[in-house]
């Protein structure tokens, strides 16, 4: 019985010829990551162990991007926890205002992870890397503090279900909408403990930030990691941002999956999710008269480069409705400067929206745009649980850049082929 | 590993934004943390919430978000022992790492209703339902996991060099 990807490469971290679903392992981690909420935690855990230096001072990271820059005291001492600690352990990669971007568009950019890789974080969207073919995902502080002391790791070797991708996305239709298709599909338990693995000829037509976005949200389907098959245009990308040599892992032929669908990318459609779960999925024909309060755009799933360049293409020249907030967040400093450069943030500002540093801020209603009580959002980001932006009875819809752009000109979720 | 108490139920999908909002994550204090535990969900929590008491839930419990404050939060605030239909992973590892003794039993929680007694018995995977005199067989940890509670935690299991 042959290996998934996802089996080969944790296989390869353990130090052994085969695994098999189920199986319990110990493997070898490439990089431990946590930010300014998580980190906290796993410092004061690893203080108890009693040791004076971490695994590897190359591989452990901390991005201070979910309250900062600084919302309060209390944010501010938790930075500064991290800070400290970095210092003390001379962390190289330590990334703070003004070099921080939103961890998950981050570490990518700054050629942390290749194909191949073993990486845990302490943020539940680490497993955001297995766009470029690595075994990535969320973990808890105390398994960070582990991690960062003895760089290894526990695993169940999971299952995997196969997403076969066929066709290619129509104009305004990109990788949110497909992974919101899938959550739809096959529920936000769909996938619990259990990897999603996205292969096909579907594949090549998808660029590397469409990839990002979907595997981002493999979690919201319950999975332990979503992961593409790498191509031509990951080892690019690769090449381009990293000096890492990567490792490409291919599923055996007879490796065996739980289940199979095929997708056929010419098919999905622009996908909302209502209040108050991902899965909660309606097409944009189907969505209503839903009036809206603000709309967000950024985040770990759609604050890449292509996110706010399609939602620049949409709100160029045109007006924010009024009584609507519109907030742009490029997800990183990299992205803010391209941006700023090709003139984007000049037709945002000119349509009546704010832009803001990175931060992840609004998305988990820690600041930079929370909601009063029966306000109702578009975002570009991964959560609509209650309460989630803000005061328990507000509510935000899951959506794609260019709906959410669409919908900021309207001030109701709009599909954007309405307004161009 | 055994425990008694009076049970909490709540539904499916209880996400850790829930179980402890983001706006509370700018502390690493578990009694403050404790003080805003299920507040979202359940205003009353806090308030009725005694030492021991058993919380039961449905499918996908603690799903979200990979924040340790929210199984801590639920450790802090009295709670012994979650019993649910499924958890979600990193919860579920999370729990295990800290030490908050969780089960997944469907038969149990969907048959236990709120404000019952249970007893537990984890050792022979065994869950009563006092008040009905209902009995509930669970599945045993694997040994390695076991090995972990035993050691007091992920951390204690390194310090003792279980883990290396």
């Amino acid at each position: 019985m042959g290996m998934t990807m996802t089996q080969k490469i944790l296989a390869a971290h353990a130090g052994l010829d085969k695994v098999e679903a189920g199986q319990l392992i110990l493997a070898n981690l490439d990089r431990v990551l946590g930010n300014d909420i998580t980190s906290p935690v796993a410092i004061r855990e690893f203080e108890k162990l009693g040791i004076d230096k971490v695994y590897d001072k190359d591989k452990v990271t901390m991005v201070m991007d979910h309250f900062a820059p600084n919302k309060d005291i209390k944010a501010a001492t938790q930075c500064k926890m991290c800070r400290d600690f970095c210092g003390d352990k001379e962390i190289t990669h330590f990334y703070d205002v003004g070099q921080m971007g939103i961890e998950h568009a981050l570490l990518p950019e700054k050629g942390l992870v290749v194909s191949g890789d073993v990486v845990i974080g302490a943020d539940s969207h680490t497993c955001t890397y297995g766009a470029l073919g690595a075994f990535s995902t969320g973990v808890g502080s105390t398994d960070m503090a582990c991690g960062m002391a003895i760089g290894k790791a526990w695993f169940k070797v999971p299952s995997a279900i196969k997403f076969e991708l066929k066709g290619k996305l129509n104009p305004y239709v990109s990788g949110k909408d497909v992974i919101l298709h899938i959550i739809g599909m096959i529920g936000v338990d769909g996938a619990l403990y259990r990897s999603m693995e996205f292969t096909g000829e579907g594949v090549a037509s998808l660029s590397i930030s469409d990839r990002l976005t979907m595997t981002n949200m493999a979690i919201e389907a319950g999975a332990k990691n979503g992961i593409f098959e790498v191509d031509d245009q990951t080892l690019e990308y690769i090449a381009q941002h990293s000096d890492r040599k990567p490792v490409v892992y291919k599923a055996d032929e007879d490796a065996v999956y739980d289940e199979t669908y095929v997708i056929d990318l010419s098919e999905v459609k622009s996908t909302v999710a209502f209040p108050h779960l991902p899965g909660n999925t309606r097409t944009i024909d189907n969505v209503g008269d839903v009036k809206i309060d603000q709309v967000v755009i950024g985040s770990c799933t759609n604050g890449f480069y292509r996110d706010i360049e399609e939602a620049a293409s949409i709100l160029k020249g045109k007006k924010v409705a009024k009584n609507v907030r519109a907030i742009i967040i490029p997800a990183t400093q990299d992205i803010y400067l391209k941006a700023m450069e090709n003139g984007l943030l000049k037709i945002f500002i000119e349509a009546g929206c704010i832009v803001s540093t990175p931060t992840c801020g609004p998305c988990l209603g820690g600041h930079m745009g929370i909601l009063a009580a029966g306000e109702r959002a578009v975002s570009t980001t991964n959560r609509n649980f209650v309460g989630r932006m803000g005061h328990p009875t507000s509510e935000v819809y899951l959506a794609s850049p260019a709906v959410a752009a669409a919908s900021a000109i309207t001030g109701r979720i709009t599909d954007p082929k309405e307004v161009m | 590993m055994k425990f008694e108490g009076t049970v909490i139920k709540y539904g499916d999908n209880v996400d850790t934004d829930v179980i402890i909002p983001a706006r509370y994550l700018n502390t690493i204090d578990k009694k403050e943390l404790a003080s805003h535990c299920m507040e979202d969900l359940d205003t009353t929590f806090t308030s009725r919430v005694k030492e021991g008491d058993i919380m039961v839930a449905g499918e996908n419990f603690g799903c979200g978000s990979s924040r340790e404050h929210a199984p801590i939060a639920i450790k802090e605030s009295g709670i012994s022992l979650v019993i649910a239909k499924s958890f979600a992973r990193i919860f579920y590892r999370n729990s295990i790492n800290i030490g908050l003794a969780i089960v997944e039993c469907p038969e149990a929680a969907e048959a236990i209703e709120e404000g019952h007694i249970v007893e537990a018995d984890l050792d022979n995977g065994i869950l009563t339902d006092k008040t009905t005199g209902d009995s509930f067989k669970t599945a045993p940890f694997p040994e390695f996991i076991q090995n972990i509670i035993e050691n007091g935690g992920l951390i204690e299991s390194i310090r003792k060099g279980a883990v290396k």
